[in-house]
């Protein structure tokens, strides 16, 4: 298998001046109004939340390992779980991908100097670190038990944990969330360099912009829900508890309404980021540029009127859920239309195999299980059967993890060079990207048969005949779990020993690439025209030579 | 990818003096403005996606539980209730002539309409909190001190009350917010800062204060006057 990294011959110098090396003291960075530093302080804070949110995943597959309750009671267990999915879907996917590639990488794809609003920006990190410490705060006093879902009654009058501090964690995260999708929005609208007009936008931005609109629309929703769950639970008047009067499917319509959308805000980004990477990988103008680009926004549209299939078995009309059945197969139809383009623009291209390009590749034959398997539930009769099992765990976790946490891992690889300057070890990079691949699939395949064979989700113990299945899966966990380590070495062994990378390691198109590795502090001396398309590989393939010599031009430049 | 580096032809030299009020992201001010304005009105876009929540909750308790509604309607102060309307209806005229006069550059008017804009948003709070001491009296807190000894059943009209002090609170935490804004640009004008070309704080405000306003025309018929008029 060759690859890019390979073929780069060229000795490169780092440059003189950079925005790491434009200050050094702590203030510059907790006062940064640059987007660039912005994200790196995202990628930092979820890094963190990650291995909290590990170490509550590896205790569940733990406990997992053996029928019986021997790691944990119950409350425990299900305190494990809740922290688990809270932590990472409020706290790290949520924010991955738009928070730090999308502040990072998407002002400088439209030629801007920052976003719309820096200390906005600023802003949006306080905020999340604020929801974040109201989350460390939940966890160090014990944590919540009421699953991510918070489903009412439990959650508003039962639970004995710490609700109302979960609670405050995602509506105070979702604010930061809110104040991102609107910063990138009016960004994507009014900053644009002249010459790049919406449909020669990199796709990467239209996913971006995608994923706002979700974020601007929907996370009000979830920032109101929450508190009317606090307030009953403070106050005690009858919202959602039907012992006081309320109605506890109007809670799950509401928290539905906000968290189906939601999915694709942790889903959207990934897409971007994959569409980058197979046309720079496989070096052809990416096909069906309309086509991707208008699905984004038809999935995050769509996407809007489907909350009704995780309602099938709770008291729901029939008709409603016969509607919302049909529509959330109609999901399926630009979700598909992405992969067939992506397929397509891998058809006859000159492909290389860099760790991003593994990554890319991954989620494309991941995220299609998940998504179809998501068809599945979109059955009502087959959801009936299915829904709060294994079989449910399984179908996110491929959407999930092997799509959007594979995407993260492919953007991560492939700007990497773009924000430290350097290159990983090729090597390294490969085998941990088959290392998540291969303990991914041991980790949630079974899950999919043991689900099917009945066992519910939520659970510490259940019966012997599983336990084979359950192994199997908490052995792939260990495998993931080890396979996520070796990126982190390697990563920070590169900031200092990485080979240079040079501005364009990957020789891909695009305006982030023009610029030095990593990028001058204020991203463009003056605002850049564009002529061309996106994805202009042609001129690439045919002519590798006058390629280098722009780059050398560049440079001087 | 070719792309040239010249400056665009509407894009300004590095080095050339800009005006202290523009941001170094925008090239120039119309850009500055567009993206401010347009921002504002996303943010008032999650804004009703925020009170949207509540005004679903409302309705669908409204219909469920309507003669608690009405019962729990009756008894709020519909005279309090009808001035404050009064008042922030006429602080939306005195906003929007400040943001005219803003843009015609009159540093006077600014300061006296937002000055009136301040004192009506102040009428309102004083009023609010009138009420609320009143209810607090009378015990009608939900989940604090609420006893209901007239007719109709008290656990739901505690739900009509606890609809109507999350609802006018939320409402009056905006207006208390745009309070401390008017103060703010109360300030900012008296130091000169805007100018015929740079008013777009106090254009934004003005589109908040209408939001906030707009809000309260929605709250109090849907609070105060369920049932009808009260005699
Ligand atoms: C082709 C697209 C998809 C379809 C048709 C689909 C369908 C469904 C259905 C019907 C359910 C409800 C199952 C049940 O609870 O019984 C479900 C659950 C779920 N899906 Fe999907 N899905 C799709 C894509 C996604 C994506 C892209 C994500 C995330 C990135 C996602 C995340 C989830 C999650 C988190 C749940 C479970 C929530 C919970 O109960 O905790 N899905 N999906
Ligand atoms: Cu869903």
């Amino acid at each position: 298998m060759s690859t890019i990294a390979q073929q780069g011959a060229a000795e490169h110098r780092m440059p003189r001046d950079h925005f790491l090396n434009a200050a050094y003291t702590i203030k510059s960075w907790l006062l940064t109004m640059d987007h660039k530093r912005v994200g790196l302080l995202y990628l930092i804070s979820i890094t963190f939340f990650f291995l909290i949110g590990g170490t509550f995943a590896s205790l569940i597959r733990l406990e997992l390992a053996t029928p019986e309750a021997d790691l944990m009671e119950a409350d425990q267990y299900n305190v494990a779980f809740s922290m688990h999915g809270i932590v990472m879907i409020f706290f790290f996917l949520i924010p991955s991908i738009p928070a730090v590639f999308g502040n990072f990488i998407m002002p400088l794809m439209i030629g801007a100097k920052d976003v719309a609003f820096p200390k906005l920006n600023l802003m949006s990190w306080y905020l999340f670190i604020f929801g974040g410490t109201f989350g460390v705060l939940t966890t160090l006093l014990g944590g919540v038990d009421t699953g991510w879902t918070f489903y009412t009654p439990f959650s508003s009058t039962y639970s004995n944990s710490n609700v109302i501090l979960a609670g405050m964690a995602a509506f105070i995260a979702g604010f930061s969330s809110i104040l991102t999708g609107l910063n990138f929005m009016v960004t994507i609208h009014k900053m644009r360099a002249p010459g790049i007009t919406w449909f020669k936008m990199p796709l990467f931005v239209w996913g971006m912009y995608a994923t706002s609109l979700i974020m601007v629309l929907g996370t009000p929703v979830i920032a109101i829900t929450l508190a009317l769950m606090m307030v009953e639970r403070g106050l005690h008047i009858g919202i959602f508890d039907p012992a006081l009067g309320g109605d506890p499917v109007l809670f799950q319509h509401l928290f539905w309404f906000y968290s189906h959308p939601a999915v694709y805000i942790m889903i959207l980004p990934g897409m971007g980021v994959i569409s980058e990477v197979i046309a720079a990988f496989s070096r052809k103008r990416i096909f069906g540029y309309e086509f991707i680009a208008m699905s984004s926004v038809s999935i995050a549209v769509l996407g809007f009127f489907v909350w009704g299939h995780h309602l099938f078995v709770s008291g729901q009309s029939i008709y409603a859920g016969m509607v919302f059945s049909f529509i959330t197969m109609l999901v399926a139809v630009p979700s598909a239309i992405k992969v067939f383009n992506w397929m397509a623009t891998i058809y006859r291209g000159s492909v290389s195999y860099d760790a991003p390009m593994l990554y890319a590749l991954g989620f494309i034959g991941l995220f299609s299980v998940g998504g179809l398997t998501g068809v599945f539930l979109a059955i009502m009769g087959l959801d009936i059967h299915m829904h709060d099992t294994y079989f449910v765990v399984a179908h996110f976790h491929y959407v999930m993890v092997g799509g959007a946490v594979t995407a993260f891992m492919a953007a991560l690889h492939f700007w990497w060079p773009k924000i430290s300057g350097r290159m990983y070890p090729e090597g390294w990079s490969r085998l941990a990207a088959f290392l998540i691949f291969a303990g991914f699939n041991l980790t949630f395949f079974p899950q999919f048969i043991v689900g099917y064979l009945g066992m519910p989700r939520r659970y510490h113990v259940y019966p012997e005949e599983w336990q084979l299945l359950n192994i199997m899966s908490s052995a792939g966990a260990t495998i993931l779990a080890a396979a996520f380590i070796v990126p982190a070495i390697y990563l920070a062994w590169s900031l200092k020993n990485g080979k240079i990378s040079g501005p364009n390691p990957w020789r891909a198109t695009g305006l982030e690439w023009i610029l030095s590795s990593p990028p001058p502090e204020h991203n463009f001396p003056t605002t850049p025209i564009v002529e061309e398309e996106p994805y202009d590989y042609g001129e690439v393939i045919d002519n590798p030579v006058h390629e280098e010599e722009h780059e050398k031009e560049r440079e001087h430049a | 990818m070719s792309v040239s580096t010249e400056a665009a032809a509407h894009g300004h030299d590095e080095h050339a003096a800009h005006p202290e009020y523009m941001r170094h992201q925008f090239d120039d001010m119309d850009q500055q403005n567009d993206a401010a304005s347009l921002g504002m009105w996303l943010f008032l876009l999650t804004e009703v996606m925020f009170f949207g929540g509540f005004f679903l909750g409302y309705s669908i308790y409204r219909s469920e539980y309507y003669e608690s509604f009405v019962i729990g309607s009756q008894n709020l102060d519909v005279f309090l209730g009808g001035l404050n309307t009064v008042a922030l209806i006429t602080s939306s005229v005195t906003m929007a002539f400040a943001v005219r006069a803003a843009q015609l550059g009159k540093k006077n008017h600014v300061l006296i309409f937002l000055v009136l804009t301040l004192v009506l948003g102040l009428v309102f709070m004083v009023n609010k909190y009138i009420e609320y001491s009143h209810k607090l009296h009378d015990g009608l807190i939900p989940g604090y001190n609420f006893l209901w000894t007239g007719l109709g059943d008290g656990q739901t009209i505690q739900l009509f009350y606890g609809f109507y002090f999350c609802m006018t609170g939320t409402h009056g935490l905006h207006v208390l917010i745009g309070l401390v804004l008017i103060v703010w640009l109360l300030i900012r004008v008296w130091q000169d800062k805007f100018t015929t070309e740079y008013y777009a704080p106090i254009e934004n405000f003005g589109l908040y204060w209408h939001f906030v306003d707009l809000v309260w025309i929605f709250l109090f018929p849907l609070l105060y006057l369920i049932g009808g008029l009260a005699v």
